[in-house]
């Protein structure tokens, strides 16, 4: 019951953070209100008992991409106040295909018998860290796509290295 | 002697009978009880942090060679209140053109980043806030709540000093959090675990500071970068932005930001005591929980003094020297440190050596490793590092030797 309204509570925010990030017309306000959505979906992982992935969340896109988008916008400081518009003529178009989508998707989710059932409680001797790591590391699980990933983000970086290679 | 042997239980307990005696839930109580501990620690570490100005102020003094605060109190130990009164009754000014809801939480962020950072760090056997079993990457997320209240007080005081301070803080912290995070993964690989009681667990053979020193050094410059200290506390560089991201704070805004700092090293030298130095170990630290908060703190003050020492001792540093120093000199050798500590710990391992089973060869042979890191880290320095400092101009005499006055007039 506790853990329900804490859930709804942290829903609600997430949710009012993600729609104030679209709707500020300050760009800093709306990186702030996307961390703090972020935030949000972050003491979710912690509600299910995910604090490897609430941790990562909040080291990987608080830390690391929100403070990039900051110092983003920040270089663009003339842009940082949009007077235009915020809604154009099919705004009605959008709100339609998005409760559709939204439909969709909860009714796919509702098909899945997980769904309607509660989570089993996890045992006490078992540390999903060590499962998480080993998993990772397996060759029969997910070895290949963590390392499609590594390699991915060595290629990302030796780009933006050449990029802002000065030659001399 | 069940309160000396194992206090908060102890003391949970007791409140636990004396709620239950007035007839609440016992849902409640804990969710009291939790509220109670988080209180209690909060405002502990608050007090200490007041008192922390003296020590700050009074070592500051000596190694200045001054004598210090001195007036109010033996030893000008009472120096804080009226410290803190000043900050108090002072005018609380927002600048025009300020975005006042940032602008107000950016104090907040700055020293609840930092209070938050206490919740793992076991005080003593048995005392600690919450034994997470990602207590080490948990320290690195809340530094990244850090730099969010830098980049905030930066941006909101609209004031063009106080936005290049949080940038060049923000740039700085951003870059050392690489070495800080790499280093701090080798006490998890010596102690096959994330949790911060886990790794001051696994040190009752060995302190980690033998096995891996330079880690411990890594973490230890690297943290002193993190707190924005000398050498590198270019963010707050008076002769270029006057006063960095904190420009336009004043009263106790400002004394948020300042208590904030003072804490962080505190914070900084209980993280690496407990990463490296056993954190609440010390003999009779089992038996008598209190002893080992004492010992944590000893430890702690050690280190927060070696922080201030530094701070105190070296001149400013470039922005390009510091971003040189840390990725080509500290990254890739924390980097080479993780990958030869990895692969040293699975050997010793394969060969059934274990910290556990025998302390002293295990350590012994990751000494040698990490001397043997060192000796070539300096080899290579001396090959391929800077000779000699880039000279821009012959210094200028700024004040002439006056000639010797005529003594006899003729």
């Amino acid at each position: 019951m506790a853990l329900q309204i804490i859930f709804i509570f942290v829903a609600a925010v997430t949710l009012g953070g993600a729609l104030m990030t679209v709707t500020s017309r300050n760009l800093v306000h709306s990186a702030l209100w996307l961390i703090l959505s972020l935030f949000g979906v972050a003491v979710l992982y912690v509600l299910l008992n995910a604090s490897f992935l609430a941790v990562a969340q909040v080291v990987i896109y608080i830390g690391a991409i929100a403070i990039l988008i900051i110092f983003g916008v920040m270089m663009t400081r003339r842009l940082v106040i949009d007077p235009s518009r915020q809604i154009n003529n099919t705004w009605w178009l959008a709100a339609l295909l998005s409760l559709v989508f939204f439909g969709g998707l909860s009714w796919m989710l509702s098909t899945w018998d997980g769904f309607w059932s509660e989570a089993p409680i996890m045992a006490v001797n078992i540390d999903p860290l060590k499962q998480l790591g080993k998993a990772l590391v397996a060759p029969d699980l997910y070895v290949l796509p963590f390392e499609l990933a590594s390699v991915l983000l060595l290629a990302a970086l030796i780009g933006s290295i050449i990029i802002a290679y000065e030659k001399r | 002697m069940a309160f000396l042997h194992d206090p908060i239980t102890f003391i949970a307990n007791w409140l636990q009978t004396l709620l239950a005696g007035w007839g609440l839930s016992s849902g409640l109580i804990s969710v009291i009880l939790t509220f109670f501990g988080v209180l209690v620690a909060a405002l502990m570490l608050l007090v200490l942090d007041f008192s922390l100005v003296w020590v700050e102020r009074k070592t500051v003094a000596r190694l200045q060679d001054r004598i210090g605060p001195n007036r109010i109190g033996p030893f000008g130990i009472f120096q804080p209140v009226p410290d803190v009164l000043k900050l108090l009754i002072k005018e609380d000014i927002t600048p025009e053109g300020a975005d006042k809801i940032v602008y107000n939480l950016a104090p907040i962020f700055g020293l609840g980043a930092v209070l938050l950072l206490w919740a793992v760090i076991p005080f003593g056997y048995k005392i600690l806030g919450t034994d997470i079993n990602v207590g080490v990457l948990y320290i690195v997320a809340v530094g990244a709540l850090g730099t969010l209240g830098i980049i905030m007080a930066g941006w909101a005081s609209n004031n063009k000093y106080g936005l290049l301070g949080a940038f060049r803080m923000v740039a700085q912290m951003v870059s050392f959090e690489v070495p800080m995070v790499i280093s701090l993964l080798i006490p998890v690989i010596l102690a096959r675990t994330m949790g911060i009681n886990g790794i001051i667990e696994a040190q009752g053979g060995m302190w980690f500071v033998i096995v891996s020193p330079i880690a411990a050094l890594i973490l230890l410059i690297s943290a002193q970068a993190e707190l924005g200290r000398a050498p590198f506390d270019l963010a707050e560089a008076e002769s270029e932005i006057v006063a960095g991201f904190h420009i336009e704070y004043t009263g106790i805004k400002f004394g948020m930001f300042y208590a904030g700092e003072l804490l962080h090293a505190l914070t900084f030298g209980a993280i690496i005591s407990a990463l490296f130095l056993g954190g609440w170990r010390g003999p009779g630290a089992e038996t008598f929980p209190f002893l080992g908060v004492v010992y944590l703190f000893i430890k702690a003050f050690i280190l927060y003094f070696v922080i201030m020492w530094l701070k105190y001792s070296l001149p400013r540093l470039r922005i390009d020297q510091m971003l040189n120093f840390n990725w080509k000199f500290l990254t890739p050798l924390a980097l080479i440190l993780l990958i030869l500590t990895a692969i040293l710990s699975k050997i010793l391992e394969n060969a059934g050596i274990t910290l556990g089973s025998s302390p002293l060869l295990f350590s012994g042979l990751f000494l040698m490793m990490n001397l043997i890191l060192v000796g070539i880290t300096v080899l290579l320095l001396r090959a391929y590092g800077p000779k000699h400092p880039k000279v821009i101009a012959e210094p200028r005499p700024v004040a002439v030797t006056p000639e010797t006055p005529a003594t006899d007039i003729s």
